[in-house]
């Protein structure tokens, strides 16, 4: 079940994906919930940036918060770790 | 010129003039022929022979007096700028085997039994004769200033403090030299040493003063010769006060001397010399370039690959493992303290630790060995983006930050200091993605900063240099 609150996290950072690949002239890759990331079209610089900005805007880093995430495949895991951290 | 053995005071008095020449700061105006009959010192001169002396004053004026009148009369003179905490200064106390301290307060700074503490203050006329004829090779004793722990002490002699002066030029009274730096360190030394040796005055900035206050000085009293860092001249040209101001020389130091910076003193200076120097307090005085352009003719080191080191001068330098290396009568002796790290290579090289790069015929200066930001196994110096940020029409200064990533273990993030402090949201925004689209034409993509953001003021540390406390 998706919720309001989930939609716009979602939003902000298919925002920041598509902002991030606009800046390193990164093409994206359709940003569809079973996108691997490793097939997104952006490397860890780009992946490093957003988590930093997403932390900027959101006032969370789920990677540095959890003591073992796992790291996200694909885009659908990346969200939930915001959702579960938000 | 002062050789080893020799007193400043001995030097001094064989000039002469020394009522035309004067120390000044905010409170006092001392000409020099006030010691011809008077000291600063509580305690007759003979009382200090053979001792190792801290010289801990709060002001800079009393250091000076007393260094002039202790040199070549002490066995060492320590020389504590007034930001060293007291556990530090306990610390230096024990390494430099102090025995007596020169403090113009009325406090126990030492807080041992065995440590003699002397008061000192402006010239006393002294009714007995003054017997200032030169005993010793004083050591001079100074402290680097450590980011982290405790400073280590480095030791000089007036001979290698001197080396870098001009030997060959006539003393001359009219010249008024200034420093925004504390002359208790390496860059503002060479500037004491320089007005005592070449016959002029020095006006002297005192830490509660404001930058215009200074400036406003400096400008009264008609400063010829002023130094001090990019980051203090990056401040002072803030300063509605740097207008008033008109030297024929323009001295930078102890920090990257950026093209921008160059640029803007010259813009403002446009009669002025303006020369940047490399020095360090361990490697002492290595060159002085003045072209206006950054960085340092490639010329000066013998080959590009840093085989071969070439001599200017008595100085030798080379490159090898990205760093430069300086060999010369300059540089300090040794370190003081039991197990302290050599301070030459085998070959009698002290490694600066800066991180140079061949651009064209020039040598750039990158940034510090240590300062290194790891981008996910790429090499950032925060220097080299400062460099290209600070190019910015619209930047005064910057600085950049590791920022932990869980991804590449570092990014680099900036913080900049506009020009103007009246710029609106808007005006805010275009300017970051304007400095951001700079980065991206200049830099390779992992040293272009993750966010900018825009400050009204940036800390500069005691030592002068921009404070990067490192938050990663």
């Amino acid at each position: 079940m998706t919720t309001a609150h989930d939609t716009s996290l979602r939003t902000r950072i298919v925002e920041e994906f598509a902002r991030v690949a606009r800046e390193h002239g990164k093409t994206l890759a359709p940003l569809t919930d079973d996108l691997a990331l490793l097939d997104s079209g952006l490397d860890s610089l780009c992946l490093a940036i957003i988590v930093a900005r997403l932390e900027d805007r959101l006032g969370v880093d789920p990677f540095s918060a959890a003591d073992d995430a796992d790291f996200p495949v694909t885009l659908a895991d990346f969200v939930r770790l915001y959702e579960d951290a938000a | 010129m002062p050789h080893d053995g020799d007193a400043l005071w001995e030097f001094l008095s064989g000039q002469g003039h020394l009522a035309e020449r004067a120390l000044s700061t905010p409170d006092a105006h001392v000409p020099l022929s006030d010691l011809a009959h008077g000291s600063s010192l509580g305690a007759p001169l003979e009382e200090f022979s053979d001792r190792s002396v801290l010289v801990a004053t709060r002001g800079q004026l009393v250091a000076a007096l007393a260094l002039i009148e202790l040199s070549g009369v002490a066995r060492r003179v320590v020389l504590c700028p007034p930001d060293v905490s007291a556990e530090h200064v306990a610390i230096v106390i024990a390494t430099a085997a102090v025995d007596t301290v020169v403090s113009d307060q009325r406090r126990d700074v030492a807080a041992r039994p065995h440590v003699r503490t002397v008061l000192a203050g402006l010239p006393q006329r002294v009714s007995t004769g003054l017997s200032r004829r030169t005993r010793r090779r004083t050591e001079w004793i100074l402290l680097t200033s450590g980011t982290t722990g405790a400073p280590k002490l480095v030791l000089h002699t007036l001979a290698s403090l001197t080396g870098p002066i001009a030997r060959d030029t006539a003393p001359v009274t009219t010249t008024v030299w200034s420093t925004f730096y504390d002359i208790r360190r390496y860059g503002g030394l060479q500037i004491f040493l320089r007005s005592v040796l070449g016959g002029g005055s020095l006006v002297l900035s005192d830490s509660g003063e404001s930058a215009d206050a200074f400036l406003g000085r400096v400008a009264a009293l008609g400063v010829t010769h002023i130094s001090g860092t990019p980051s203090h001249w990056r401040r002072a040209l803030m300063s509605t006060a740097a207008r008033k101001i008109a030297p024929r020389y323009v001295r930078l130091s102890g920090e990257i001397a950026d093209q921008a910076i160059l640029d803007r003193l010259r813009a403002s200076y446009p009669d002025a010399t303006i020369a940047h120097a490399f020095a360090s307090t361990e490697a002492g005085v290595a060159f002085a370039v003045s072209d206006g352009r950054a960085g340092f003719p490639a010329g000066l080191i013998g080959d590009a690959r840093g085989a071969v080191e070439k001599r200017i001068g008595d100085v030798e330098m080379r490159i090898e493992d990205g760093s430069l290396r300086i060999r010369s009568a300059r540089t300090a002796t040794r370190y003081l303290g039991d197990g302290a790290e050599s301070l030459r290579d085998a070959d009698g090289f002290v490694d600066t630790g800066d991180m140079v790069e061949l651009v064209g015929d020039r040598y750039h200066f990158v940034g510090r060995r240590g300062g290194v930001i790891n981008v996910g196994g790429l090499k950032v110096h925060p220097e080299e983006v400062e460099a290209v940020l600070n190019g910015h029409p619209e930047v005064r200064m910057s600085i950049v930050r590791p920022r932990k990533s869980p991804i590449t273990g570092a990014l680099v993030v900036a913080e900049v200091v506009p020009t103007r402090d009246d710029l609106d949201d808007p005006a805010r925004a275009r300017l970051a993605e304007e400095l951001l689209e700079l980065c991206r034409r200049q830099l390779p993509r992992h040293k272009v900063p993750a966010s900018v953001a825009l400050v009204r003021s940036l800390a500069i540390a005691a030592t002068g240099k921009i404070a990067r406390s490192s938050r990663a």
